[in-house]
Formats: C-alpha cells, structure tokens, sequence
C-alpha cells in the first residue's frame, strides 16, 4: 500500500529526512517511534503532501503510484488520511459542516454524487456514537476550544466519517484521559480491516496495548534505525533510546 | 492544486469578474454635463410635478457650493461629473404585466446572473422590483401587497401616485443638502424604489430590489424611500451585479428608512458591482448615503454584504430618536486586488434606553484596503443607552491592509458602550487540514471565509443567505480548475 524508498525531504536547504525506507501493507498496523525532534511529524506531513517540505531525494509509493505529482487533496481524495498532533481551529465552520465538505468534496472528485442528506445525518450518528462523542459537540466550531483531547478524539472521528485506506495517526494518544485512549482505540481498532492500513506515531507503549502493533520503527535524526515487532515498543519503554543510539555510534 | 502563500495570493489576483456581460437595450440617454437646466430636463422627462423640479434645483444649487469630501481611507481618480450623463432609460417604456412581456434579452441577462425572474417568482415570498438603468421595468407580486395596503413601486411612480407621502418624507432623513453626494443624488436622482407599509401591516413577503448599472458612461443615481407605518414590519433586500466595464462608473445612491412608533425594518443588502479588474482599473464608485430613523420602540437592522466596486464609501445609519428604540448593523466587506472599501456605520443615540449593535467583517485580499469607521453618538439625554461593537478582520496574504476607526461620543454618563476588536489571517496550515481532509483551496478558503461571516450572513433571510455565501466564493476565489 505504502512504500517510501529512500526518502530525503527538508525545509529551507535544512535536511530532516534522510534517507527513510519503509513498507507499509494493506491490513497492517506500523507503529514509529523516537525521541522529539526526529522526524516523524515531518514524515507524515510529507507524506501527505505538505508544501512547505522539499522531497530532495527518493520517493513515496501509494498503491503502487508516485505521489510526488498529487496535491495533498489528491492525496486525501486516494484515501491518506492524517491525524494531526496539532490540530487546527477553523472559527464559525462546524464539525458537521466540515465533515459535509470533505466528504462532498471527495466523492466529486471520485465522480459521485454529493451524499445524500438522511444518509450522511445516518452516518454522523454511528459514528459519533463509536466514538461517544456528544451530538451538540458537533454543532461547534471546528476544534475552537476544544480540549486537547477533544481534538484527538475529534481527529479519529473524522478518520471514522472519511473511511480512508491508509491511516497516519501522528500522536494522537497524547491529550487522551484513560477513558478516552480506550475509547479512541477501541474507534480505530474497529475500523480496521484487510483493505486498510494504520501507521501509529507515539511515544508511548500505552497506545500499544490497545492497538497492538505488527512492526515498530524507531525514527532517529531522520533515519529509522531500528526496526521490529511490538515487543520492541516494550523494550524502548524501559530502556529508552540511549541504547539505540549507543548501538547506532558503535555500528 | 497544491498550495503556497505565493499560489495563494496569485490565485487571489487572476480571479476575474464572472458576471462581465452587459445587456444591448436600446437605451435613451441624455448628452454628458450637468447644469441646472438638466436638472429640470430630468425632472420634465419624468413628468414630476414642480414642487419636486424646484426640490430637485434646490439640491443642485447646494451641491454646486459643496466640494467633494476626502476624509476617508481611499485613494481614487475623482470623477469628472461634467462627463458623466445623467439620465439614461430603456426605450421600451411600458410596464409589463407578466415576465413574456419583459425584453427577452434581459431576462437573458437574469439567467446569466441565477436570479431569472422566474426562478425569483417561484420563490416563495419574494417580491421584485427590478430597476435597469435607472427604471423599473417589471414588478412582480403587486396584488397581493395591495390587499394589505402595502405600497411598493418606482420612486417616479410614487411621485405622481402617492405625493402627499413622498413629499413628506423624502429627505426627512437624510436632506439634500446632508453631504455632497447626498446633494447630488437628490438633484438628479433618476428612479428607485418606494415603500409603504400601512399600520400595524406585516408585510407578507421579502421586498426586494436588484439595481444595476447598465450604461456606458452613465451614473446611476438611485433614490429609496422605505416607509414603516406604526407597528408595522418590512424585510427589505436590495441586490446587484454590474457588467465589465472599462471606464469608472460612478453611483451615488440615497436610501432613506424611516420606522414610526413599533414599527421594524430589516434592509439586507447584497452588493457586487463591478470591483475593477486586477489591475485596478474600472471598476464602480460606490458612494452611498444610507440613514435610517427610529421613533419610539422602533428598530432598523442593516444587514450588508459587500462583495464588489472599486471604491466603497458607505456608512448605513440609524438615528435612534425615539425611547427604546434599537438600531443594528450587520457587515461584510470583501476587498480584494485593488479594491478599496471604507464603510461602517452611525448610531446616533437621542432617546432613552436605546441600544445599538455593530457587527462588522472584514475580508481583504490582494492589494486592496478594507477601512470600518464608525460613530457610536450617545447625547445628552439619552439615558442608559448601551452599544456592542464587533470589528473582525481577516486577512489574506501580506499586501493588503485592514483598518478600523471607531468613534465614540458619549454626552450621558449612563452610557455603556463596549468595542471588540480582532485580526486574524487565512493561515496556511488551516488550508493545509482542509486540503488534507480533500477540501482544494479554493473550497477551503470559502469555508473560512463564510464561517468568519456566519454571525452576518445568519441576518440575511434565508434565500439570500445562499445568494451571498456564492457571492463571498465568487469574489475571493481564483480560477483554478
Ligand atoms: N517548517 C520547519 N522549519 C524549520 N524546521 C522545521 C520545520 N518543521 C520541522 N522542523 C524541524 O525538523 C525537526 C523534526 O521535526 P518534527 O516535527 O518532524 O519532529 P517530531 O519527531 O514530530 O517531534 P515530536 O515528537 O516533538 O512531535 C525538528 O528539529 C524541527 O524543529
Ligand atoms: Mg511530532
């Protein structure tokens, strides 16, 4: 589904990429890890096409075509689907009526017609409802003061509403309360299917307990160093990263 | 498209004026100049009784000793009105009685626009008069406002038909000689709409207008009169599109509202004259006097979208007379290229307990300017009077400018009076979650927009609500695929 082949990327002659492999198949679930600063933000931005980042060398494969060409809505359109760790507030427009757009606007481009109301109302409540998310939440302003882990909560409904082949959930556990973290993984884990694929950034092996992980790569300065199964995700949990790091200089 | 600041501002600019067309009615204009001979040429063409010629010679003869103010936040080539020809009416001057009588080319020219008379008569409620180049040519619904006593025509048709009320109140509220546009407009005024709604009446339906400016070279000097009787209640909306020009046109409008004792009006309007192409040249000079008094218990809310024109000049008012009464104003502006808007609005509080709210929106793009400038007045006896104002402005790029210039005059120490103001630009990691989410630019910067609006948009009734939203995308979005 995804295969990023040597991928370099930077802002502003600055290298934050450098040289980043992986692959990523329908039905699997990749987790990144790595210390702050590394890269794992910029990766899915670039990833999903961020304009602001330079892809210097190498290339993103997805189902197969160079993305490199596609707008970062052509993207959406394809089915990559971001999670932001940040996301942003977009004043007077309801999360309804965003959702109503983005959905709209990404079967025009897939030649359908626009969804039909009672369906789209049928959808907003399943999947509020997977998400227990309040109906009145979503008559407010796109992530206008909501709590942080509001906005995650409301960042994996989106997920929910657009149904999307590849996930990138770029800490999306960070802001979460206990009941939530449940709740929000439990809302991912149920969408999961053959078809799709997930890709977890976090810093915690928590999120892992609930959606478990098939791979685990650790992102350090650009590059990922260190690849394996979930029990990896474990091993960083109590270890950190110096050893890696220290296996990396010895190497 | 994928975006950058750069992208953004460029696509900003290429966006063309998308109703550029103009109808080939053979019109009847008068050779350029004024004097006052022209003055009562107008008048003559018009079969007016002479109280109305020498009102009209009178305002002429103040304008001639007025010069023209500069105070406001734009920058244009004024106009030479010695080349502007102040009368020009379609041939074709019977009424019509049904839409088949009505000149098919300008029903063309509706359909082009998305508003055919045919698709405005079906929707329910809305009454128009539509007036091209200067006269009212079709006017729909008027049984059934006649039922009711209400009275909604031509200010021409209102001069020879209903004197006693024109003559009343035409100028009670903003006189001829009130600025020097005013003064203008009252010497020359070629047609508008007139408006009576009889006591204690609830008018049916939305009254509605769409003025437009047809000929080359020619001003448009609109006159409206908006009469609510005691108790009585009016929602009004004035709408416009103009043809692509090449030279200045100049319009110089006067509306005049007037609600007696309980009586409300609500005047929405949605403007999108012809703003200039993007590089500044063309383009209509919007100077407008808009006033509006309150007797008693009384309200006026002012609910404007502002789309288009080159220059903007317009301060819709309330004169807040009577105790208790209520003045509101509802605004929009969208600048972009190299638009210029200076707009805002006049509450003058002189009776008791009277309140005021000012909500104003302001969009700039490209290299335009968008100015609010607005007079909270409380006087001396004006007791516990109270206003709430709002001025956000959204900017996109870094070339072009907002600016926001409230004046407050407070004579009673009871008032209270609150000012918000905020700025905020388009960033580009919000279009970047829209882009991401599979919404274009284009679409994005559209919902932005209309969610910065909504709280004003929300005024408009609802049919025009829709017509104003595709406006604000028509003016801010470029023409990419
Ligand atoms: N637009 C930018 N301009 C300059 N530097 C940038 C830009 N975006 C990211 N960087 C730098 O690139 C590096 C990687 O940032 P990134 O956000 O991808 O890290 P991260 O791994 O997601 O970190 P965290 O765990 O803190 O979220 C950092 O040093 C950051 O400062
Ligand atoms: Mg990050």
């Amino acid at each position: 589904m995804l295969k990023i082949n040597n991928l370099h990327a930077g802002v502003e002659g600055k290298e934050i990429l450098k040289g980043i492999n992986i692959e990523v198949n329908a039905g699997e679930v990749h987790a990144i890890m790595g210390p702050n600063g590394s890269g794992k933000s910029t990766l899915s931005s670039v990833i999903a096409g961020k304009e602001e980042f330079e892809v210097t060398e190498g290339n993103i494969l997805f189902q197969g075509e160079d993305v490199e060409e596609f707008s970062p809505e052509e993207r959406a359109h394809k089915g990559i689907f971001l999670s932001f760790q940040y996301p942003v507030e977009i004043p007077g427009v309801s999360v309804t009526n965003f959702m109503k757009t983005a959905i709209n606007e990404t079967r025009k481009a897939q030649g359908l017609e626009e969804m039909p109301a009672n369906e789209m109302l049928k959808k907003i409540r399943e999947k509020s409802e997977l998400l227990e998310i309040d109906r009145k939440f979503l008559s407010r302003s796109l992530n206008e003061g909501f709590s942080g882990g509001e906005k995650k909560r409301n960042e994996i409904f989106q997920m929910a509403m657009l149904e999307p082949k590849l996930a990138i959930l770029d800490e999306t556990d960070s802001g979460l309360d206990i009941d939530a973290l449940r709740i929000v993984s439990n809302g991912v884990n149920r969408l999961r299917s053959k078809d799709n694929a997930v890709v977890v950034i976090t810093h915690y092996q928590r999120l892992l307990d609930y959606i478990v992980p098939d791979f685990v790569h650790v992102l350090l300065d650009g590059k990922i160093v260190k690849s394996g199964g979930a029990e990896l995700a474990h091993e960083l949990e109590e270890k950190g990263y110096d050893w890696i790091k220290q296996e990396k200089v010895s190497n | 498209m994928a975006y950058t600041e750069e992208e953004l501002k460029k696509e900003l600019e290429t966006k063309e004026y998308e109703y550029g067309f103009y109808t080939d009615i053979e019109s009847d204009t008068f050779p350029v100049g004024l004097n006052e001979e022209i003055v009562r040429a107008i008048s003559r063409k018009k079969e007016e009784p002479e109280w109305m010629t020498e009102w009209r010679v009178e305002a002429f003869k103040a304008w001639e000793q007025m010069i023209e103010p500069e105070w406001a936040n734009v920058t244009y080539k004024k106009p030479d009105f010695q080349n502007i020809s102040y009368y020009s009416a379609p041939k074709k001057k019977d009424k019509y009685n049904s839409l088949d009588e009505v000149d098919p080319e300008l029903l063309e020219t509706f359909n082009k626009l998305g508003i055919s008379l045919d698709e405005q008569k079906k929707l329910a409620g809305v009454a128009i008069d539509v007036v091209m180049d200067s006269v009212s040519v079709a006017t729909t619904f008027k049984k059934t406002l006649a039922e009711k006593g209400i009275i909604f025509c031509s200010i021409s048709e209102a001069i020879k038909e209903h004197p006693e009320l024109v003559k009343k109140y035409i100028g009670s509220v903003v006189p001829k000689k009130d600025n020097f546009y005013a003064a203008l407009n009252s010497a020359v005024f070629s047609d508008g709409s007139f408006c009576y709604i009889p006591k204690g009446v609830r008018c049916p339906m939305e009254l509605s207008t769409y003025f437009r400016i047809n000929q080359a070279g020619t001003g448009q000097f609109e006159r409206t009169l908006v009469i609510a009787d005691e108790g009585s209640y009016v929602s009004y909306l004035e709408g416009c599109t103009a043809p692509m020009r090449d030279e200045n046109q100049l319009h110089a409008a006067v509306v005049e509202l007037i609600a007696l004792e309980d009586a409300e009006i609500k005047y929405s309007t949605v403007q999108n004259w012809f703003p200039g192409g993007k590089d500044g040249k063309g383009g209509v000079y919007n100077f407008v006097t808009k006033r509006g008094l309150c007797e008693t218990n009384a309200k006026i809310s002012w609910t404007q979208v502002e789309t288009g024109s080159a220059i903007t000049w317009k301060y819709p008012s309330c004169i807040l007379k009577g105790d208790n009464s209520v003045g509101e104003f509802y605004s929009i502006a969208v600048t972009n290229n190299y638009q210029q808007a200076d707009t805002g609005t006049k509450m003058i509080h002189l009776g008791k307990n009277t309140r005021s709210t000012i909500i104003s929106k302001g969009i700039s793009a490209g290299k335009s300017q968008n100015s609010y400038r607005g007079l909270v007045q409380i006087n001396s006896r004006a007791e516990n009077a109270r206003n709430f104002s709002q001025c956000d402005s959204l900017l996109m790029g870094n070339d072009c400018g907002a600016h926001t210039f409230p004046y407050i005059e407070a004579k009673n120490k009871t008032a209270q009076i609150e000012h918000e103001a905020t700025t905020s630009k388009i960033g580009e990691d919000q279009i970047f979650y829209c882009n991401q989410r599979g919404i274009d630019t284009e679409k994005a910067i559209a919902l932005i927009v209309n969610g910065f609006s909504k709280e004003v948009l929300n005024k408009l009734p609802m049919e025009f609500a829709v017509e104003a939203q595709k406006l604000l995308e028509i003016s801010l979005e470029g023409s990419v695929g």
